[in-house]
């Protein structure tokens, strides 16, 4: 179970975990200062998509399967999340009524 | 005995079960048969060679409460009065009261004062004492709100009762304080223990703890302001706990106590004060009165006083005079308050500037009136029991007890004049009582009914009474072997040598010369007594103790709402302001204090960027979170915090919780998103800015504190960690590799469970919130 990770591939995931961890630094920005909701959700599911990245980067630094629930996971929650926030600018409402 | 004290509770159990015939057979004939057994019985032991029974039956033995009944001279006296006239009174209260009245009502109220009252005299263990002594105030107050319809009733209960339950618990106070000085719950065993009493640094407390309890009750001044009031009850309740019983329960357990706590100089100079004053001053208010029963209400207060005076004197004289006023007292007030109950009866009216004239139309109570009154204001004519007791007390006011001391001496200069200033005021009601309502001009446009003479049956009591009264009047040495010197013993102490009475002392007699001039002074202002009336008028109205008492009620309540007011606001801002800035200052100081803070940087991991960074990320969110005023930026910029958070979780190396922090704060973003609707702007809130930076300061302290305990307690590692077990454990015992999972649903599962009753809990609570919509749905 226990590989060894290559001096190479390590270092090359600790410069991606960095760079990633400034993008979403970054990313931080655009939430905060907007200008509009709709650039905030875009951000956020930006931050999402990074989230997932560091986590594949994550397990292959760890050396560990464990956190490949996590990464689709996050990819459907976003997935959802986005959406929602979308329909909810759209129609300021998420879930429709019937209208029978 | 105990079925002598328990026969009047037992038998208000069947009460509403006799009640049921009330229409054709009047309650009080039922149950007139009680008081009058247990009257005999308790005259049985009445003797020369009478000696103190006692008797005991567990209660609470693990604290050392157990019902002691000790039936002594004091005791007995009481008890006997206490059936004798509650014998008087049922009957009396039969002709009084009609059969449409809530008779059972009466009766049950009545019996179980009755009950309560035997249990105060007869009991020896403090906290049983204290047990009875608050069911007389409870029943007392049932018997004066017993016209609950009526507004003065409600305000004459409320008032006994307030009084009387602050003086019941001071009692209580002074006794707990007494049994923990003596180790002991039995009155007669405290006194044996006297000297360690006296000398203990708590004497003064307890002091002026049981005697507040014995001034309320006894309406002593200040706090006599609720006895005229509690003439709202019916007459025969005013009868029987206003003039012969419950207020003479002050009266009786100074006169218990006395043992214990006289003979000192502060006993002396507070029971006499107070005694003296309150003589004097009831006498000069009741001179004031229009009402029968105000007149005769302020009189049993300045009698009271008269009495607890000779109980502070503490000298044999006073002493005996004071047991035998105690039961002059009971006879002449008992039938006074019962002709003035025939009058109210007979006419309509207790007012006397409409009565006059009443002695053609009745003539025998206006007889036993006459006998009552001559009594009580003390004139010296061999037949009227007052007046011994009277002289007694002169003779008593003029012989005080040696103590030294500046104001014990001017007290025993000033002590004398007060008596016979009051006497002379005793005297002008007295006659103003008597000749306004039976003498005059008969007032016929005043009165509603015409008067008539009352029912045979009526005057059977205040005949009674009065027969007392003379008896006692023509042989005043009839009782005192036998009787009063066991009652004045048992108060005194051993030393105590019978006081023979005599009507005649001779000229030579100071007391003499003292009764002659109350008499004659008496005697002119009564009959100038309209010209002198105006002084009262000195003192206004808003002066009195009533306005005092109504405004200490008063501001008591508005004080409280308004305090209530200031800070119970309504407003979940200030709730929560209370309760963070209570524990920050609370947990705050106990850190201070007890040096709770320690940091240590020993132990720490090494510090990656990653981590940095996004914690960084994670720090301004949350900071920028407060300035948002628009709510979807601020529940996106919020789930950047939780975003970070679970990577924050991915990076410790808990996927687990990454997973469940990730659908939970999707989920959260979307239950957010469903309720935005329905949701108002997001604004900021006009507000003060001291209450700005108030608030600015609570939530930084917050957070420091709650940092610094995070610190402190990984800092300071008592124990090592389970989870040692746990990692090895988990495939044998669980057998299961995920040992997140295996701790959740194996070796803490309960958790788990309860868990998931919440979420169960919530989810219902959530349907039943938007289904059920009854009020909304009927609007």
């Amino acid at each position: 179970m226990e590989h060894e990770l290559s001096p190479l591939l390590e270092t090359v995931v600790i410069i991606c975990i960095v760079g990633i961890s400034i993008s979403i630094f970054i990313l931080l920005y655009r939430v905060l200062k907007g200008p509009t909701n709709p650039d905030r959700a875009v951000a956020l599911d930006t931050i999402g998509i990074n989230l997932m990245a560091l986590a594949g980067l994550l397990a292959i630094f760890l050396v560990t399967t464990q956190f490949n629930d996590v990464i689709l996971l996050i990819g459907i929650l976003l997935f959802i999340g986005t959406i929602a926030i979308a329909k909810f600018l759209e129609k300021g409402v998420i879930i429709d009524r019937d209208h029978n | 005995m105990i079925y002598a004290v328990f026969a009047p509770l037992i038998i208000t159990l069947l009460i509403p079960l006799l009640s049921k015939w009330k229409e054709r057979v009047h309650t009080g004939w039922f149950i007139l048969p009680v008081p009058i057994l247990i009257f005999i019985y308790f005259v049985q032991f009445v003797g020369e060679n009478f000696t103190p029974h006692s008797e005991s039956y567990s209660w609470i033995p693990s604290l050392n409460i157990s019902i002691d009944f000790y039936l002594d001279g004091l005791s007995l006296l009481f008890v006997l009065l206490i059936s004798g006239i509650g014998s008087l009174v049922v009957l009396y209260s039969i002709y009084y009261l009609h059969k449409s009245e809530q008779l059972k009502q009466f009766y049950i109220y009545l019996y179980i004062f009755m009950f309560s009252m035997l249990g105060v005299v007869l009991s020896d263990n403090v906290f049983v004492l204290y047990s009875f002594w608050e069911f007389t105030s409870l029943s007392s107050f049932l018997l004066i709100g017993y016209w609950h319809y009526r507004e003065r009733s409600r305000y004459g209960a409320l008032k006994s009762m307030l009084i009387t339950v602050f003086g019941g618990l001071s009692l209580f106070g002074g006794l707990i304080t007494l049994s923990v000085i003596t180790e002991t719950t039995s009155i007669q065993a405290m006194i044996e223990q006297k000297d360690l009493i006296v000398n203990h640094s708590l004497f003064p407390l307890i002091l002026v703890f049981i005697l507040l309890g014995a001034f309320t009750k006894s309406a002593q001044f200040p706090f006599h302001i609720w006895l005229p009031d509690a003439m709202e009850a019916p007459t025969p309740v005013s009868a029987y706990l206003h003039s012969a019983t419950m207020v003479k329960a002050g009266i009786f357990l100074v006169a218990r106590f006395s043992p214990i706590l006289g003979g000192e100089p502060s006993f002396f100079i507070i029971v006499s004060l107070f005694g003296i004053v309150t003589l004097f001053w009831a006498s000069f208010m009741a001179v004031r009165q229009t009402d029968l029963k105000g007149i005769l209400a302020f009189s049993t207060v300045s009698q009271l006083g008269m009495i607890m005076a000779m109980l502070g004197f503490g000298t044999d004289v006073a002493i005996f005079a004071a047991v035998f006023h105690i039961l002059n007292h009971a006879t002449f007030k008992g039938s006074l308050f019962m002709i003035a109950g025939i009058v109210d009866h007979e006419t309509g009216t207790r007012d006397v500037r409409k009565l006059g004239g009443l002695m053609t139309f009745m003539p025998m109570s206006a007889t036993l009136a006459l006998f009552g009154v001559f009594s009580m204001a003390g004139v010296p004519l061999p037949f009227f029991n007052g007046f011994y007791s009277k002289e007694l007390f002169f003779e008593s006011a003029i012989d005080l007890p040696g103590f030294s001391g500046a104001f014990v001496e001017f007290l025993q200069q000033a002590i004398p004049y007060i008596a016979v200033i009051g006497s002379i005021f005793t005297f002008v009601y007295s006659m103003y009582l008597f000749f306004s309502t039976f003498r005059g001009k008969y007032k016929e446009h005043e009165l509603k009914t015409k008067p008539h003479e009352a029912p045979l049956g009526m005057l059977i009591s205040p005949s009674i009474l009065v027969l007392g009264v003379i008896l006692i009047g023509l042989f005043p040495n009839m009782v005192n072997e036998s009787f009063l010197a066991h009652a004045a013993t048992a108060v005194f102490g051993d030393g105590f040598h019978a006081h023979e009475v005599k009507f005649w002392h001779g000229w030579e007699s100071p007391a003499l010369r003292m009764s002659l001039i109350v008499v004659g002074v008496g005697t002119i202002l009564a009959i100038t007594r309209k010209k002198w009336t105006s002084v009262y008028t000195v003192f206004p109205r808003r002066l009195s103790f009533n306005e005092l008492y109504n405004y200490i009620v008063d501001s008591i309540e508005k004080g409280s709402t308004k305090i209530t007011e200031t800070y119970m606001t309504g407003s979940i801002r200030h709730y929560v302001s209370y309760i963070l800035g209570s524990i920050l200052i609370i947990t705050g100081a106990i850190l201070f204090i007890t040096n709770g803070v320690t940091i240590e940087f020993d132990d720490l991991a090494p510090i990656t960027i990653p981590e940095i960074l996004v914690g960084l990320t994670m720090a301004i969110a949350a900071i920028a979170s407060i300035f948002t005023n628009n709510r979807l930026s601020l529940i996106i910029i919020v789930g950047v915090v939780g975003y970070g958070l679970s990577v924050l979780f991915v990076i410790y190396r808990a996927p687990d919780l990454a997973l469940t922090q990730l659908i939970v704060e999707t989920v959260t973003v979307a239950l957010f998103l469903l309720c935005f609707k329905h949701l108002p702007e997001l604004k900021n809130l006009p507000s003060h800015p001291g209450v700005k930076s108030i608030n600015f300061l609570i939530s930084v302290g917050f957070g420091v504190l709650v940092t610094l305990i995070g610190i402190s307690s990984h800092s300071s590692k008592l124990f090592s960690p389970i989870s040692e077990y746990f990692i090895e454990e988990s495939v044998p015992l669980g057998g299961g590799h995920n040992v997140v999972n295996v701790i959740l649903v194996d070796m803490r599962g309960l958790d788990t469970l309860f868990e998931i009753t919440v979420l169960g809990i919530a989810a219902l609570a959530i349907y039943a919130l938007i289904k059920l919509r009854h009020d909304k749905e009927a609007k």
